[in-house]
């Protein structure tokens, strides 16, 4: 993966292979008589400070999506919520989405600030057993725009996973923008040789939404990522008058379901769309606590319990991944 | 060069020369929308007699594509560079996306920010678009290389300015707020915000209801001084045209969205007028 350069000339043989710097490719590349000497490439440093920094952290999920606005935020939130319902679970989010973070406004964090401490970045908790960390909380006004560009956002990312003081962890759950790019591939890059238990897809059951998570999975596949499995969010809506249930993202193609069937890859759970869930996002609050009795809860409560318990069959050492060298 | 259809040799050495107005689709949330804006927005555009394209910039994932029933069109070269895609039969409608270009539709492109600047870079110069009057760019949610790289690129074509997608809630208005924010830094005009996804008929009992609660886009467009163009409700037989392949061209003139769209279409022509008129006087 990171073999060839992504601003290297066309048919690089990669700064790993026996020929590079020899290849006709190579004439002209300014960094041709760095990879003809055929030093040992270091592998980048901040792997390794990571690995020793989230050696305290049980089991560090991924929260992705290909497509936008399906509720990759509200699942974080409501997963951590749910993770962190028993008192001595230490839960952890980590907000990845530079450009476009939620995850302070879905859990009623905006406005607050991080602390600097000798040992790192304090996260801000909510509950003392629930830390969050997004750049949200670097911003001066909730106006703020971040406009940068890929290395620069890295660059955030790789501190956020260094610099943050987590302490002891069970779960650290990583929300992130939409797509298949920059921030996807830093964080499985950093995240390589300190083990990720996997990745939760979130969907919404209509085609054009399916079509970006076919990619996704596709992405988890390349880069060998497990993935925990598939959630399709917003499946229904019932409506509050007269409890009749309509589809308003129609599952045509057969839905969450069967497109987790056919792309071989477990498939958690619906979660029905309900206007009092967005509420509570717009508001900052736990959704299981404000409405343990409703239907959505009901289903949130057993997407969470499958998480539970793909984490506790899946010990940490099992998935280190192939090291980036 | 005798091949070309173009009457004037200009436009064989600029791709975008024959180009009248570019209008961007932002929106810093994600799904709350913009392609499905674009779409309507360039069908509410053709109807009134205009020619229209549509580039989409999404190039992790592509939606527009799908929207236009055309997935697994292939796009051909002609001497002049890449032929755009016409859904439509008299060629009144052009699109161009990375969804053309990928051999299998499920193919992730996984890619860093240097690559996907230069696929931009090649869509806005290579398409050969012919005449439009409007090229409509339909963009990944986001604040980052792609929006820098359209915007970088597309400056000397002098664009209109941006429509600002958003739907009600909270979280999603946070979100525009950054992208106005981005607009005001990059000196993009703002054409204004529509309010997408607003209310809910139930087909049961046709209680209308705020899935996504109400009047958050209004309330914004407000208090940054921007034009608000309109809302535009939830239409569930409008995402199901959509998304059983049914020509959404047919389906869409009949939908009740159609009016919604219609008037913010009216609001871009006549905008885009003035524009003309200054420059001409």
């Amino acid at each position: 993966m990171a073999d060839v350069p992504e601003n290297a000339p066309d048919h690089c043989p990669g700064t790993d292979s026996e020929d590079a710097g020899k290849t006709s490719a190579c004439q002209g590349c300014p960094n041709q008589a760095v990879c003809a000497s055929a030093l040992p490439k270091a592998p980048d440093p901040a792997v390794e400070e990571i690995r020793e920094r989230l050696s305290s952290v049980k089991h560090k999920l991924l929260v992705l999506s290909g497509k936008g606005g399906v509720g990759k935020s509200t699942v974080t939130a409501q997963l951590a919520f749910g993770l962190a319902r028993h008192e001595d679970t230490q839960v952890g989010v980590l907000d990845v989405d530079i450009c476009g973070p939620s995850i302070p406004r879905v859990m009623g964090l905006e406005g607050e600030q991080v602390h600097q401490s000798g040992s790192g970045w304090s996260p801000v908790y909510v509950e003392d057993n629930l830390g969050v960390m997004s750049v949200g909380f670097l911003l001066a006004s909730p106006d703020d725009a971040v406009i940068w560009r890929g290395p620069k956002k890295n660059g955030l990312i790789k501190q956020f996973l260094r610099d943050v003081d987590w302490g002891e962890l069970d779960y650290l759950v990583v929300d992130t923008p939409p797509g298949t790019s920059d921030e996807h591939l830093s964080i499985v890059q950093y995240l390589s040789s300190a083990g990720l238990d996997g990745a939760v897809i979130v969907t919404t059951p209509q085609e054009v939404s399916l079509l970006d998570v076919r990619k996704e999975i596709n992405f988890c596949k390349k880069v060998h990522l497990p993935v925990v499995g598939v959630v399709e969010n917003m499946s229904g809506f019932i409506c509050p008058s007269c409890q009749g249930e309509s589809q308003i993202f129609p599952p045509t193609t057969g839905g969450a379901e069967k497109m987790a069937a056919d792309m071989g890859v477990p498939f958690l759970g619906k979660l029905p769309l309900d206007p009092r869930i967005g509420k509570c996002c717009d508001e900052g609050k736990s959704f299981l606590s404000v409405e343990p009795e409703s239907l959505a809860a009901k289903a949130y409560k057993e997407v969470i319990q499958r998480v539970e318990e793909f984490c506790s069959s899946h010990s940490n050492k099992e998935n280190v991944l192939n090291p980036v060298e | 060069m005798a091949t070309s259809s173009k009457a004037d040799g200009a436009a064989d050495l600029d791709n975008m020369s024959g180009v009248r107005h570019v209008v961007l689709i932002l929106s810093g949330k994600g799904g709350v929308g913009k392609s499905t804006v674009a779409a309507q927005l360039a069908l509410a555009l053709r109807q009134a007699g205009k020619k229209v394209g549509i580039l989409d910039v999404d190039l992790c994932g592509p939606s527009i594509p799908r929207m236009f029933d055309v997935e697994g069109h292939d796009v051909h070269q002609c001497p002049g560079g890449w032929v755009p895609v016409y859904p439509d039969q008299d060629q009144r409608l052009a699109l161009m996306s990375i969804g053309f270009l990928l051999q299998n539709r499920d193919d992730a492109v996984v890619w860093r920010g240097p690559k996907k600047n230069a696929m931009i870079k090649q869509f806005i110069g290579d398409v050969v678009w012919g005449e439009l009057d409007y090229l409509i760019i339909d963009t990944p949610p986001g604040t980052s290389d792609e929006h820098i790289s359209v915007v970088e690129n597309v400056r000397q074509y002098h664009p209109d300015g941006a429509v600002l997608v958003t739907t009600p809630q909270g979280v999603a208005v946070g979100d525009v707020r950054r992208e106005l924010t981005f607009c005001r830094k990059t000196k993009l005009p703002v054409l204004g915000v529509i309010e997408n996804m607003s209310g809910f008929v139930c087909p049961h009992c046709t209680e209308c209801t705020n899935v996504f609660s109400k009047g958050g886009g209004e309330a914004l467009a407000n208090q940054f001084n921007v034009p608000f163009l309109g809302c535009v409700p939830l239409d569930p037989q409008l995402t199901r045209s959509l998304e059983e392949g049914q020509r959404f061209v047919d389906a869409f003139p009949t939908s009740t969205t159609a009016q919604a769209i219609g008037r913010v279409a009216q609001t871009l022509l006549q905008t885009g007028g003035q524009q003309e008129t200054m420059e001409t006087s």
